[in-house]
């Protein structure tokens, strides 16, 4: 199975290589996304599994199609061979080769990546922590510290493309849009009523995933990532003045800022209540509640980090596509 | 020997891949997408590392003795979603690049940056 | 009992993997975009809800029946709306179907 699906990852990729048009570029990126998330869940890593699936399957060739929808569709062929390229890339690959052999073999028991660390998490994270899914454990307690790095990371990338793409040019541009058709426009009738149907159960799913992280896959990424979804596919087919009527730029941009408070405020918390910085047990009088407090809190951070995030970076991107371009965009309409 | 480490041949073979068309490809969005490749390449590496045979996912149930490696699974968890966030900053750049020098081929701008002085 | 649950289920999962096999002999081999989005779709759709039930006659569980049927259902909305909406957009950018001489006199002569 691991083989199946490991020679289509290299169809895919070499086919990315020789492809020239940018969007079947995006359609073989977001496959090469799904595959992966399918390699994952054979492998068993289901966490890794959902989040791949969400985000790399869905968020990215988004992302992307809406960058190309700008930039342009055709790439051009190179001009000369890449000779150097090719021989760099094959002097590595035999550096790696040589390299590899000396790893234990994938799947062994007793490889040292198993018999550090991990066996204790393992075992430990039932009693100290109480909660069934090792690796948000892992994630939420252990590591606590590498997950408020990376919320901050999320946090910055999302000020990063706000402050590159934001023009005052945008915003003046977006008040005189007047909006040229009502809601239940004739041409779109199915695809709406259907978004309209499905819109309330996938924010219930998100919510769901977001709290259920302690039992099953999920958590605050993959919950993000829905949510900031199903907004996206609203805004997209109803407009951006329908959407920004209930998420308005100011109100995602302070979500954002309030889910790294969130995570932040958590550990002086528990800084003040006496204990380690991140260590949940002195948040309430059991330490079991304490840790099950602190998760769900910072996992809520979480959640309204990465959703407000996603959604500011496309309402950015948006933003700078209304304005109107000379011809150099043709966005097919749908 | 080849079969145990059939996993980090096909990663080896993909990281080259994306490494080529980061350095090759005149494209900027195409650099991008070698880029993510590259990285996706790199979180197979590390889930196959953390795989042990006969185990299952990492999520305590009544009657199993064996799970697979909870740690790489975390740091791979995180690792997604800032690979996302890097590759929407990269893209917001391109099309800064694009409104300013008109076209995101490297060799093009190379001109007009050497025409400008 | 189980056992004929057992076999019934294995019939619709490889029913389920063959219709999936036919829907991609049937992309590669017809030359019309819509055609082939319509052997996509119908196979891709049918394919999947059979799979799911062949995986739905095996459980025990409730809870794993009930999640299976949702998923069915969703499966059942979205299929059918993506396929529309990427043939509509095609024929709002001026791709026209691929109408044979013969039946397209037949019809203007209607």
């Amino acid at each position: 199975m691991n083989i199946v699906l490991l020679t289509f990852l290299l169809i895919v990729a070499i086919a990315i290589i020789r492809t020239r048009d940018l969007f079947a570029v995006t359609m073989l990126l977001s496959i090469y996304g799904l595959l992966s998330a399918s390699f994952f869940v054979t492998l068993d890593a289901v966490d890794v599994a959902f989040t791949e699936a969400a985000v790399g399957a869905g968020i990215s060739g988004l992302l992307m199609l809406v960058a190309i929808s700008i930039t342009g569709r055709k790439e051009q062929s190179a001009k000369r061979k890449p000779f150097i390229a090719l021989l760099v890339v094959s002097l590595t690959t035999l550096l790696l080769f040589y390299g590899i052999s000396d790893m234990p073999y994938f799947g062994a028991t007793d490889a040292p990546i198993h018999n550090h660390v991990a066996p204790r998490y393992i075992q430990d994270s039932m009693g100290e922590v109480g909660i069934p899914n090792i690796v948000t454990s892992v994630l939420a307690t252990y590591r606590a510290f590498d997950t408020f790095g990376e919320v901050v990371v999320i946090f910055t990338a999302g000020i990063g493309v706000f402050a590159l793409l934001s023009s005052s040019n945008a915003h003046s541009q977006a008040k005189n849009i007047i909006p040229d058709q009502n809601s239940m426009d004739k041409r779109h009738l199915v695809i709406r009523i259907v978004t309209k149907i499905l819109f309330p159960f996938i924010l219930l799913f998100a919510l769901y995933v977001q709290f259920h992280g302690d039992f099953g896959p999920g958590g605050g990424f993959q919950a993000g990532v829905v949510f900031a979804a199903a907004v996206i596919l609203y805004a997209m087919l109803f407009g951006m003045k329908e959407a920004t009527k209930v998420f308005s730029q100011s109100l995602v941009q302070v979500v954002a800022a309030i889910g790294v408070l969130l995570y932040a405020s958590v550990g002086v918390a528990t800084l003040l209540l006496g204990g380690d910085f991140f260590d949940y047990n002195s948040l309430a009088s059991d330490p079991i509640a304490g840790q099950h407090i602190g998760i769900l809190v910072i996992e809520l951070g979480v959640g309204c980090t990465v959703a407000a995030v996603m959604m500011i970076i496309f309402f950015s991107f948006n933003d700078l596509q209304e304005q109107p371009k000379a011809d150099n965009n043709k966005e097919p309409e749908l | 020997m080849i079969m145990g480490h059939f996993n980090s041949w096909v990663v080896i073979i993909l990281m080259m891949i994306g490494l080529y068309i980061v350095i090759a490809q005149g494209n900027l969005i195409k650099k991008l997408v070698g880029l993510t490749l590259f990285q996706t390449s790199v979180f197979i590496f590390y889930i196959s590392m953390a795989n042990v045979d006969g185990a299952t996912a990492p999520i305590l149930a009544q009657g199993i003795t064996s799970y697979s490696n909870p740690l790489p699974h975390a740091l791979i968890l995180t690792a997604i979603v800032v690979g996302i966030a890097t590759t929407a900053v990269g893209l917001a750049l391109v099309v800064r690049i694009k409104a300013a020098y008109g076209s995101i081929e490297e060799d093009e701008i190379d001109a007009i940056d050497k025409q400008e002085g | 009992m189980d056992t004929l649950m057992n076999f019934l289920s294995a019939l619709c999962l490889l029913v389920g993997a063959l219709i999936c096999v036919s829907g991609a002999v049937g992309v590669n081999r017809f030359n019309d975009f819509y055609t082939r989005m319509h052997a996509a779709s119908v196979t891709d759709t049918l394919g999947a809800a059979f799979i799911l039930i062949g995986l739905m006659l095996i459980s025990d569980q409730f809870i794993v029946i009930a999640k299976l049927m949702i998923i069915l259902l969703l499966g059942l909305i979205v299929g059918p709306t993506t396929s529309h909406v990427l043939a509509k957009a095609a024929l709002k950018n001026g791709l026209k179907p691929n109408i044979p001489e013969q039946s397209r006199n037949d019809i203007s002569k209607k």
